[in-house]
């Protein structure tokens, strides 16, 4: 700790900071543009020049660090004197656009110039221009505007992973620019939106749309991956207008992915459902929410009173609130129903009933910056976590050594130290390598249980897979032996591959030796949650692959588009088509329910009140932002006076908060939630380590932009290059050991689907499968995301002939 | 792609450096491609970026901030002239003035058959030797004359 | 890191002029009397590489060699003239991993081109000079950056590396010991700014020339984030000597204050510009006699003494004064690089000071607001003024602009450019007055 003065404040701070962070700490405003606490010191606004005491001249208060005794003066005369020259030398080249600037009311530049800068200009001068670029359909430039001060650059380079925007150019001709014709692909880019200190870089479907002051600001938790950003959401006359991030240290930050920034324009899509609909006769008819539900209820009650309860599936989308799994769950158990299940996207359910408690990442959000040593099985981190994998790069750039195991090879824009890329079935194998390596290091020599040595017998381990054993171990680096940070995580690949339950065992197996933290990474907002409230079948239930598998007379889907949000597209259809009633509750209309009976409509979560239980288990509840649009009603609700309709007891809530207490038990839920979080298992699972299997395997990614009924309606984020038609993507050795070339047309088979699909070259993908995206139209007549498929060439002219 | 020659003449330049530092040679990547094509083209400096492994809005920042490289087709000749105090204390403007009306173009222009391309140079760190000029940046010629300008150009038909 | 061994290429470098050589004291320059000044065969015939030899084969220790040159009284010849003993000494001693030695030879300051004579004319010397530096530092590896424009005096200074590491005077465990280094040649581009030292080493890894906020200085951190040192070339150069004679003898060369000899780079208009290596302290007036005195027999008006980053002195000032440290200061400017650019009295100083901040303007390198935006400023406000639309504020204008770019740019090429619009309008002011109410120069009527 040093002893400093400012502005005759004593304080004391620690050693190594900055006088901004001093002045910061205690109140005392230095303005500035170029400074951000999460990104590299550049010191090239000099808007926050003060003064040193004994220093002759002016020091730039964001980069100079405080030494013992230090007296600065922040508004003395030579420190304001050299603020206000800075000041107009900032100005003399900026329009004078305020008046039609989406930034005006909220700039830095203005609010400090208004402080520091001088009436009028002496500057009569011809001012400089600058042409705007287009880097996408997110941000739009008025580069005109442009300080220089490369927070963007700084940010998409040390937080993005990798330089897309530059300063290109020399002195006063330097104009910052992505390469040429380029844009600006981050998931994390509207970042640069709130990091800009002016109106260069603004929101592009935002912009013009409404000014700042005209906005009301209300908080809310991103409802898309299981991160749970915390957000602000802004508001004008009754529509959302935009959401920013809330800053929230342990969790997003300051920031927020593209997703959970730019998903609020699929609230505003004309697909919504604003009415009640019943199909007549085969046509779609609008009625009121009495007879809707009347409806809906009375087909679910002779169903389940003819066929019994297990007539009913009841299928819940992950980024449901806890609330509305709580009640479907209850309604169902009601109904004599156990086919509950919100883990639509995922095929092997062998560990049901095996587990210790609820399966979550197994560490803070925070503590991952801190590890020093990952394994990432089977995960497209930034496709899965964008905002999440950045605190990964944070572990990495300081050091950590990161292994991947994976289908895909998709660059995860920071450093792998060891990496194998194999077939999804292979992965298994790949893992017992590491697990036998590992215990066979001389340090950790610990026992295997006989079955697992056994199992382990007849695998031989590669060269890099022992590397990463070694790395896992801590060998040879300097790390921290008596209290290991390594994690070991699985991702959405994982989680949603037939062999799951083999490539958990053995993960849990890996990080029991190495002392490893980690677990699953679940997909969505509310994946957690859902688990911990059991909204699961029990033993005698179905789960949610089986609910298709076997079809169900009825169908009870909240929030859901069946063949786009489940783990086999094809059986999802069916299932609904051959159904004799099928009830969703929707904020959306959607060629994804043509099947459907009934749609209710229900409130998104911006237009109701709720709660979603994050990846590290925190409960975080938020309240609507804006009333339901048109005679959209909160699910918890509609759920509500349906199990009313139904003549079922214990539904008397009047509030959203009453259920989240009788979820909870009137406990506090970080309590419930230490209780329950555990990833062990309670026995050993059988588990098959040398199954060959040969054929092509399905890798069905779920992009970005198409994971929830939300994201799939934001316009600009489908214009982004994330959003692709689904293709059968495969490496060069794999298309020609196929007999095919790239741009070929093929019919992709799986059981009981198949898709027409263009041959695309990619590397990244392993030998052995073939990439074809989920969750799009173009692929909907597939099967199981990860899964066996066969890839033939697709004759048209014979299909045409016959 | 870049020629054999030129990965050559790169590769050595990378021995210099790091072996994590392959970008450090960036300058003179950028340098060699231009030797060899002229110009420095979007798609050479992408081409540059990527043998580097590094990305090409860095190599772009690069190529825009020096001013040797040229972005824009330079002609057969590049010629370019000093025009700094003391190139300009010795009379450089006679120099510029006839090399203009002889050669009919402007800074920053190309002779109509693509052969000479006129710049303004900065101190080339060469001003005991003013007035002077540089050919394609590499070949500097001193105490010029108008004369000596006429000897130069003959010799660059 | 490779190190390869290209066959030297025959380099042949003309012998200058030898009548031009007299009154001036060759240090640095001390091949300049041989027929193939530039050769390893002229440099060894001369006792080069002796000290080097001798230090790293008798393991000398760092902190003597230091202290020499502490007692040499070197002082930095890149411009800033700190101490190079002092210096040395911030190298830290004990370091786990790689430290670099930086050579600056990027001479762009106009008026400025000493260096460039020492890469051609006696680059073994340099070599030396850097090898020993690098002994005494504990740098494995060194670069030489050389000013882009003077590309064949590159090739000369990587041919004259070659011809070194094929002798065994750089490379691995020289002379029998466990002393290896790489010494490398490297190139700028065109980017004055690449001369201060942090810019310098943002470009040898690759990026823009950009300075870096200092602390931390290079000596800490550097290239690739190592310990660095940062020397001018003729600072280096200057080491084979003083270890050959020993600093005191070399301080004796010199007045206090500033030790050894100078290599003055005269330019503009004299009879015979070029570089003249001279004992600080030489009296300007015979400084300007070695170079032939005003041209056209004409009459001096005023001179640069250091570079454009140096105050213009008049005739009157500079009259008198001795070329050192402390004369030149002492006379109202300073040192600098040695550069002295010579105006005699045709010269109009509007249309000069107006050539020199467009090149300001121009080398700028965008980083921070004060340099990037008011460089671009002052030189617009000359410009309508050279151009007949002057207003008498505009005087007042450039001073206040000028006052405020200087001391709150991150690197000093902001003191650099507001120095000459500063001392030209102090010292000339009569002929901006003239200028604005007239339209037209005072000096040539135009
Ligand atoms: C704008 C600017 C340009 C400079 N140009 C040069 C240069 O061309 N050569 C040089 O040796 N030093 C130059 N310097 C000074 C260097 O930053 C540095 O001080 C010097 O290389 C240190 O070497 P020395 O201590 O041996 O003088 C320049 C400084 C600035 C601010
Ligand atoms: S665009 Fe904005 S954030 Fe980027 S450099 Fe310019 S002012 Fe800064
Ligand atoms: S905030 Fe300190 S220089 Fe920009």
């Amino acid at each position: 700790m040093v002893q400093i003065e400012i502005d005759g404040k004593l304080l004391e701070v620690e050693y190594g900071s900055t006088i901004i962070d001093a002045a910061d700490k205690i109140g005392i405003a230095i303005p500035r543009f170029c400074y951000h606490k999460k990104l590299s010191v550049a010191a090239n606004c000099r808007m926050c020049l003060v003064q040193v005491e004994k220093i002759a001249k002016p020091l730039p208060a964001c980069a100079t660090p405080v030494a013992e005794g230090m007296k600065i003066f922040t508004r003395s005369k030579q420190a304001v004197e050299a603020q206000k020259s800075v000041m107009e030398f900032l100005l003399i080249n900026h329009p004078l656009d305020c008046p039609i600037c989406d930034q005006g009311g909220e700039c830095d530049l203005q609010d400090i110039a208004v402080a520091y800068g001088a009436s009028g200009s002496r500057y009569t001068e011809e001012k400089r221009v600058v042409l705007n670029k287009n880097i996408g359909p997110l941000i739009s430039t008025d580069m005109t505007r442009c300080i220089q001060c490369t927070r963007c650059v700084r940010f998409l380079k040390e937080v993005g992973g990798v330089q897309e925007l530059g300063l290109v150019g020399r002195g006063e001709h330097a104009e910052i620019t992505a390469y040429v014709d380029k844009s600006v692909n981050s998931e994390l880019s509207g970042n640069i939106i709130d990091l800009c200190p002016v109106g260069a870089l603004t929101s592009k479907p935002f912009r013009y749309s409404a000014r700042g002051w005209e906005l009301t600001r209300r908080p809310s938790i991103a409802p898309h991956d299981g991160l749970g950003s915390h957000i602000e959401v802004h508001v004008k006359d009754n529509k959302v207008m935009r959401v920013l991030p809330r800053e929230k240290e342990s969790i997003n930050e300051c920031w927020l992915s593209d997703r959970d920034r730019y998903s609020y324009e699929g609230l505003n899509s004309s697909d919504r459902l604003k009415v009640p609909m019943i199909k007549h006769n085969g046509a779609w008819v609008e009625t009121d929410w009495k007879t809707a539900l009347e409806f809906a209820a009375g087909q679910i009650k002779d169903i389940t009173k003819q066929h019994g309860g297990a007539a009913l599936g009841v299928l819940v989308s992950p980024n449901s609130t806890m609330e509305e799994g709580y009640l479907i769950k209850e309604l169902a158990h009601g109904l004599g129903c156990d086919n509950v299940d919100y883990r639509l996207r995922q095929t092997d359910f062998r560990l049901d009933g095996k587990r210790a408690g609820t399966p979550w990442m197994g560490c803070n959000i925070q503590e991952i910056e801190t590890l020093d040593r990952i394994l990432l099985i089977g995960s497209n981190l930034r496709n899965e976590h964008p905002l999440l994998a950045q605190r990964f790069r944070k572990a990495v750039n300081n050091g950590a050594e990161l292994s991947i195991v994976s289908p895909l090879d998709n660059n995860p824009l920071m450093d792998i130290a060891h990496k194998v890329i194999v077939r999804p079935n292979d992965m298994v194998n790949v893992l017992g390598q590491i697990l036998k390596a590992m215990s066979k290091l001389q340090r950790l020599s610990l026992c295997l249980p006989p079955s697992l040595e056994l199992l382990l017998s007849n695998i031989k381990v590669r060269d890099n897979t022992q590397a990463m054993a070694e790395s896992l171990a801590g060998l040879g680096g300097e790390v921290d032996l008596v209290a290991p940070k390594v994690g070991i995580f699985l991702g959405n690949m994982a989680l949603s591959d037939p062999r799951f339950t083999e490539m958990y065992s053995l993960a849990e197996a890996i990080g029991g030796i190495c002392g490893a933290k980690g677990g699953i990474l679940p997909a969505a907002a509310n994946s957690t949650g859902m688990h911990l409230m059991g909204v699961m079948p029990s033993p005698l239930g179905m789960h949610a692959r089986a609910m298709l598998e076997v079809p169900r007379r009825a169908y009870l889907l909240l929030n859901i588009e069946p063949e786009l949000d489940c783990q086999h597209a094809a059986l999802a259809k069916a299932a609904m088509a051959q159904a004799e009633c099928v009830v969703a509750l929707t904020a959306y209309k959607s060629a994804a329910l043509e099947n459907a009976d009934v749609l209710l409509p229900i409130a998104p979560f911006s237009e109701t009140s709720g709660t979603f239980m994050s990846m590290e288990g925190r409960v975080q509840s938020f309240a609507a932002v804006t009333k339901p649009l048109g005679k959209c009603r909160p699910a918890w609700k509609v759920l509500r006076v349906l199990a009313n309709t139904l003549g079922l007891k214990g539904f008397e809530f009047d509030s959203s908060e009453q259920v989240k207490d009788k979820i909870f038990n009137g406990e506090k839920p970080s309590a419930v939630v230490w209780r329950s979080m555990n990833n062990n298992l309670k026995e050993l699972v059988e588990i098959e380590v040398n199954v060959k299997q040969d054929g092509l395997q399905r890798i069905g990614e779920v992009p970005q932009y198409e994971s929830d009924p939300i994201v799939r309606r934001s316009a600009p984020l489908q214009k982004t290059k994330y959003n692709t038609q689904p293709m059968a993507r495969m490496r060069a050795e794999q298309i020609v050991a196929l007999g095919l070339v790239e741009g070929d047309t093929v019919l992709a088979r799986q059981d009981k689907g198949s898709a027409v699909l263009q041959v695309k070259l990619d590397n990244h993908v392993a030998m052995g499968c073939v990439r074809v995206t989920a969750s799009h139209a173009g692929s909907v007549g597939l099967g199981d995301l990860m899964g066996d498929i066969t890839i033939e060439k697709y004759e048209q002219q014979a299909v045409v002939r016959a | 792609m870049l020629s054999a020659e030129s990965i050559k003449r790169i590769d050595y330049e990378i021995t210099k450096y790091p072996a994590d530092q392959r970008r450090a040679a960036v300058m003179s990547a950028l340098r060699i491609v231009q030797t060899e094509r002229g110009w420095l083209s979007k798609e050479s400096i992408s081409e540059v970026a990527a043998y580097l492994r590094m990305p090409d809005i860095a190599a772009m920042e690069v190529a825009t901030f020096y001013n040797m490289y040229d972005l824009a087709p330079a002609g057969k000749y590049k010629i370019t002239i000093c025009t700094n105090i003391s190139c300009m204390l010795r009379d450089s403007d006679a120099i510029v003035l006839h090399l203009q009306t002889r050669l009919g173009v402007g800074f920053n222009q190309v002779t109509a058959d693509g052969k000479f391309c006129l710049k303004e140079g900065e101190c080339m760190g060469a001003c005991g030797g003013a007035p002077l000029m540089m050919v394609n940046n590499h070949t500097m010629h001193e105490f010029l004359t108008t004369e000596k300008v006429d000897v130069v150009l003959e010799a660059l038909k | 890191m490779t190190t390869r061994v290209a066959k030297a290429k025959d380099v042949k470098v003309k012998a200058p002029v030898m009548s031009d050589l007299k009154g001036q004291t060759l240090l640095c320059l001390r091949t300049m009397k041989e027929k193939n000044p530039a050769s390893l065969a002229t440099y060894e015939k001369l006792g080069g590489y002796v000290q080097l030899k001798r230090i790293v084969a008798e393991k000398v220790k760092a902190i003597d060699i230091i202290n020499q040159v502490k007692v040499s009284n070197l002082r930095g010849r890149g411009g800033a003239g700190f101490p190079t003993g002092l210096k040395w000494s911030f190298m830290p001693r004990y370091f786990d991993g790689i430290k670099y030695l930086v050579c600056n030879s990027d001479e762009g300051e106009p008026g400025t081109f000493k260096d460039r004579d020492i890469l051609r004319y006696n680059p073994h010397q340099l070599i030396e000079g850097m090898a020993i530096a690098a002994y005494t530092l504990g740098a494995r590896v060194g670069y030489n950056y050389i000013h882009g424009e003077i590309w064949q005096d590159y090739e000369i200074f990587e041919n004259a590396l070659h011809e070194a590491r094929a002798a065994g005077y750089i490379g691995e465990n020289l002379f029998g010991t466990n002393f290896s280094v790489d010494l490398y040649a490297v190139h700028g581009y065109g980017a004055y700014i690449c001369g201060e030292e942090t810019a310098l080493i943002e470009s040898i890894e690759g990026k823009k020339g950009q300075p870096r906020f200092k602390p931390p200085f290079p000596a800490s951190y550097g290239v690739f984030g190592k310990p660095t040192n940062v020397n001018n070339t003729e600072s280096f150069a200057s080491i084979p000597w003083i270890l050959q004679h020993g600093g005191e003898a070399f301080a004796a060369l010199g007045v206090p204050n500033s030790g050894g000899t100078k290599l003055f780079s005269v330019s503009g208009h004299v009879e015979k510009p070029g570089n003249y290596e001279v004992k600080m302290g030489t009296p300007f007036s015979e400084l300007l006699g070695m170079a032939g005195g005003v041209w056209k027999g004409g009459k001096l008006k005023a001179v640069i003494p250091g570079g454009p980053s140096t105050p213009v002195m008049t005739a009157e000032m500079i009259q008198n004064a001795t070329m050192d440290y402390d004369g030149l200061s002492k006379a109202g400017s300073s040192l600098g690089a040695g550069s002295m650019i010579v105006m005699d009295e045709t010269t109009c100083m509007v249309k000069t000071l107006k050539r020199l901040s467009y090149f300001f303007y121009e080398e700028s390198c965008g980083q921070c607001t004060p340099c990037r935006e008011g460089t671009g400023w002052v030189y617009r406000v000359i410009n309508r003024i050279a151009s007949g639309h002057g207003k008498m504020e505009d005087l007042e204008l450039l001073t206040s602009v000028s006052s405020n770019i200087s001391g709150r740019t991150i690197c000093a090429l902001g003191d650099a450019a507001a120095t000459p619009v500063l001392s030209f309008i102090k010292h000339f002011r009569s002929e901006f007055e003239y200028y604005i109410q007239h339209g037209k120069s005072m000096v040539d009527g135009k």
